[in-house]
């Protein structure tokens, strides 16, 4: 710990590790990064913060050679260096880890250190196992050589890619967006290693949107705006400053002014304006309270995959004009629930209804055309397909139907029109509706999704972890948009963020190993009962273990 | 699940497919950008065809043969003097078979079960047609149109069933499907459809008032028409119809395909049915316009000559046409152009095989430097790239 200090504090004292010398990389329609410095020193952790599309994780692709910069050049140990691969950036010592995976699921963790050793003919499975347990013991983390991949916890895998990414005794090492879809747990243990990476004297990247991880890691912050760093705090600064001190010094670099003033409720304003909200209709069922109910799971069972449990046996009562929360550690069938709403998953048991009518057996375009919509978490994975134009991806669920396609034949007038219109109302950033929705920033992506899903006739809307990845001033609109469908209509929220939860739910059930533990109204008190409802869990999986 | 501005990552599944076909629906890129696509993809597509040209060059000139009269006269027999004719003939199976790879293919599924698909077709063709020579001839054509169509589309039935159902790898079924095909077409021309007055095993012959009539003027017969119709009957679909799209959207991502409510089983198996349906056709184009009966053993295999051709075009099936009529040509041709300068035919396949080669050179150094689209879809490059190495199973860690 001493030893690491002093590395430390010389290192700070010496040439940066990297130097980025205004960097400017264009995309068709949008300047991402524009004349863009910033300098990583061995021994700190360097958090990037920005909105969405800020133009983080071009800076970073560029750095780890996934992308050529149009202009200017990077310096690593003072020398300057071209980067025209992520293997050259390797064999400079830049390591990255991305946010997905980039693991083969069917290899043993050993096997897939080894795929990243540049040119390996032979395996040298012992040695590798060796190199492997040191990197354990210096990150502190325990990992079975042999266990596949694919059945390691997320966390964990995580913890593999970071060796891999360390492997040929990289120097720097960048992280994006790593905390995103991890469990608090794994966040805090996420922690420790960068802590512990730090103290080795590693230049660390860290990128994220959440500002008490940024504030409880970094030596250094820089943020981006539109492309261009609008403004660093030094490690001085961040050493002196308080936690709240400097979360308030970022939220002003990164807004201009308080998030407070900068918030956005037009948009919520905008939908209601385009379908004005219908009150539920008068023959609809009536729960006991004789508020109408909009969706009703009783006794729902559903396969699971692999590991993950499905639904076993869930009721629950969604009522028009509220938001019910869906609480829970992720992988306890958050997402079997949203697929059996949306129709994606089959029952093996039990009923849906929506409206008062059964839905089981209908088609998720049926169940759609009804009003029931999924915003669904996996935003690239099944959200989008990434080589459409926007415009396409923004009528991807009505393939076939009027007005976009007649007699089987498209009308792309139609689609255009569409895509204008939403495009505007959603604010989604995209240079043009013919861009491809891939290139979209992770904001935007989800801007669409919620553009898609939340036009028409839509009645009952199922978000699924709707704001993971979303800079502070989406988030607040998204969740702004959540709270609006109480007018008239009804949101099923499932979250892992009880902040969430607790702002934007009147009710919140809790989901644990495919079963409804519990449910809280929203309300003084209801955080310590979720928790305990969540705890109690905990005890009961001990119990039966 | 993450955030998508990071590009091709090597072992990150990016979509990478081919772009949609209808240009206008693609990203309006700058003029500049726009050119250098199309540079890119000029490069990838002409310069293995340019190369193996000139490779095979030198081949000729060791074995002795001036190369520019070899081409050259592979140019006068496969072109000139209504040669071409024969070149159109022999390119219109292969333009069907085409057609119904990249159909299927462009949803990223490898149907490779041609050679029993078209066999089947075309022992049915000399099998059945035979028998019902007694209707007006348009009938006969049309019934033995829908016919091989027919039995292309039901020979894919089963490892499209399948794949739907039990999302069985297709490339391992279609290919047992064509062996038992093949042996099949075998035993139906050695028995039920044997020719009574010859002793080879071979079908009756179409009399040649059926065979298909040539267009006025040529020695080219109305199945080429067919044939043409056929890539742009394709592209229309691609691009301009709600089928094409879903195809599109589950070769990019399956996953969204479930996901935005495309009727995933039924689209498989429907681009199975028409998959085969187009090798179907290829039969009946080929058997009526050409050859009138079938051998037994005999296999023309064009669907292999094809696939090379069907990924330098990119899955776009206008694209599709020059790299067919310039293997047609060549093939033609250089069968007379190899007699006549005492070079092997067997020339012929190692050109292609040039082609293969330096389409595989280019795929490398197109990977290294970013060089437009890869001639593989993603799908299909998984399957290539995915490591051997011998696996061991592993303690399991329960996902938390
Ligand atoms: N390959 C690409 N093609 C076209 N545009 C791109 C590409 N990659 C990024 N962009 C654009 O560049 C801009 C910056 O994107 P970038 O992904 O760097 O933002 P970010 O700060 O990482 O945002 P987020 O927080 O949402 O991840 C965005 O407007 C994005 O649409
Ligand atoms: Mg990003």
């Amino acid at each position: 710990m001493n030893e690491a200090g002093q590395a430390r504090s010389a290192a700070a004292s010496t040439t940066p590790a990297v130097e980025l010398v205004s960097i400017s990389k264009a995309f068709p329609g949008v300047q991402a990064n524009d004349n863009v410095s910033v300098s990583l020193y061995s021994g700190e952790i360097h958090c990037l913060l920005g909105e969405n599309g800020a133009g983080k994780s071009t800076l970073m692709g560029i750095l780890a050679g996934m992308q050529q910069p149009d202009s200017g050049h990077i310096r690593v140990a003072g020398q300057e260096v071209v980067i025209t691969s992520p293997r050259t950036a390797l064999d400079y010592g830049i390591g990255t880890v991305y946010q997905h995976s980039t693991l083969v699921g069917a290899l043993t963790v050993v096997e897939n250190l080894i795929l990243g050793e540049s040119r390996a003919l032979r395996l040298n499975v012992s040695r590798a196992t060796e190199r492997l347990s040191e990197f354990s013991a210096m990150l502190g983390v325990e990992i079975d050589p042999n266990a596949l991949t694919s059945d390691l916890a997320l966390g964990r895998q995580q913890q593999v890619e970071i060796i891999k990414a360390l492997w040929r005794g990289s120097r720097v090492l960048i992280l994006d967006e790593p905390t995103s879809m991890l469990t608090p747990q794994a966040v805090t243990e996420l922690q420790v290693v960068l802590n512990r990476l730090r103290e080795a004297g590693l230049a660390v990247v860290f990128i994220t949107h959440k500002l008490h991880e940024a504030v409880a890691l970094s030596d250094r912050i820089s943020v981006l705006r539109q492309g261009r760093v609008i403004g660093t705090i030094d490690r001085e600064q961040v050493r002196e400053s308080s936690p709240d001190e400097l979360e308030s010094a970022i939220v002003h670099l990164m807004f201009g002014d308080t998030l407070e003033d900068a918030s956005a409720p037009e948009l919520h304003i905008a939908i209601e304006e385009r379908e004005p909200g219908s009150a539920a209709p008068a023959d609809t069922v009536v729960d006991s309270d004789g508020a109408a109910v909009a969706l009703e799971l009783n006794d729902a069972r559903v396969r699971g995959d692999g590991s993950q449990p499905g639904l076993d046996g869930v009721s629950l009562q969604l009522r028009f004009g509220e938001v019910l929360g869906i609480a829970g550690v992720d992988g306890n069938g958050q997402r079997a629930l949203a697929e059996a709403i949306s129709g994606q998953r089959r029952l093996t048991h039990g009923q849906i209804s929506f409206l008062g009518a059964p839905v089981a057996s209908l088609s998720v375009w049926q169940r759609e055309k009804l009003g029931l919509r999924y915003v669904t978490d996996d935003r690239l994975g099944e959200g989008i397909v990434r080589s459409l134009p926007v415009s396409v991806n923004l009528v991807l669920k009505r393939i076939g139907h009027a007005p976009y396609w007649r007699r089987g034949q498209v009308k792309r007038d139609a689609i255009d029109r569409n895509a204008r219109e939403l495009v505007e109302q959603f604010d989604i950033r995209t240079p043009s509706i013919d861009t491809r929705a891939g290139t979209l920033s992770g904001g935007n992506i989800q801007k669409l999704l919620l553009a898609r899903e939340l036009t028409g006739e839509a009645k009952v809307v199922v978000f699924h972890k709707p704001t993971y990845g979303l800079d502070l001033k989406t988030t607040r609109t998204v969740r702004n948009m959540i709270k609006g469908l109480r007018d008239g209509k009804a949101a099923l929220l499932i979250s892992t963020d009880l902040d969430e939860l607790l702002e934007c739910a009147d009710r919140i059930a809790v989901l644990s190993r495919g079963k409804v533990v519990g449910i809280v109204e929203n309300g003084p008190g209801a955080a310590e009962q979720i928790g305990r409802l969540m705890i109690g869990d905990v005890s009961l999986g001990l119990a039966a273990a | 699940m993450s955030d998508g501005v990071i590009p091709a990552h090597p072992t990150d599944v990016v979509e990478n497919v081919p772009p949609p076909v209808g240009d206008n629906r693609q990203e309006r890129l700058p003029r500049s950008r726009r050119a250098a696509a199309l540079r890119d993809t000029l490069i990838r597509s002409v310069v293995p065809v340019i190369l193996a040209l000139v490779a095979g060059g030198v081949l000729l000139l060791i074995l002795g043969t001036n190369p520019l009269k070899f081409y050259a006269s592979v140019w006068q027999n496969g072109v000139q003097n209504g040669s071409w004719q024969d070149s159109a003939m022999l390119a219109a199976p292969l333009l069907l078979i085409a057609v119904g790879l990249i159909l299927i293919f462009r949803a990223n599924i490898w149907q490779l079960g041609y050679d029993g698909q078209y066999l089947l077709a075309a022992v049915l063709v000399t099998g059945l047609g035979p028998h019902i020579t007694g209707l007006p001839s348009v009938v006969f054509w049309l019934v033995l149109f829908l016919l091989t169509a027919l039995v292309g589309a039901i020979w894919t039935l089963v490892p499209a069933l399948l794949k739907a159902y039990y999302e069985t790898n297709e490339i391992i079924t279609t290919l047992m499907m064509s062996f038992v095909g093949i042996d099949l077409a075998n035993i139906l021309v050695k028995g039920p459809f044997q020719d009574p007055t010859v002793n080879i095993p071979q079908t009756r012959t179409i009399p040649s008032n059926l065979m298909l009539p040539s267009i006025p003027g040529t020695r080219v017969d109305i199945g080429v028409i067919v044939a043409v119709i056929a890539p742009f009957l394709a592209y229309w679909l691609l691009t301009r119809t709600a089928f094409g799209l879903r195809l599109h959207v589950l070769g990019a991502n399956p996953r969204a395909a479930s996901h935005v409510g495309i009727n995933v089983k039924r689209l498989i198996i429907n681009s199975f049915l028409i998959s085969g349906a187009f090798v179907g056709l290829s039969a009946f184009v080929d058997i009526l316009g050409v050859w009138g009966y079938v051998r037994s053993n005999w296999n023309p295999a064009y669907g292999d000559t094809v696939i090379p051709f069907v990924f330098l075009a990119r899955l776009n099936p206008l694209a599709v046409i020059p790299f067919i009529a310039f293997f047609a040509i060549l093939s033609n041709g250089g069968d007379l152009a190899a007699a006549n300068t005492n070079v092997p035919t067997d020339f012929l396949l190692v050109l292609v095989a040039l082609i293969l080669l330096f389409m595989t050179v280019i795929e490398y150094f197109g990977r290294q430097r970013d060089l437009g689209q890869s001639y593989l879809p993603p799908g299909l490059k998984q399957v290539f790239s995915r490591p051997i190495i011998p696996r061991r199973r592993g303690t399991r860690e329960v996902n938390s």
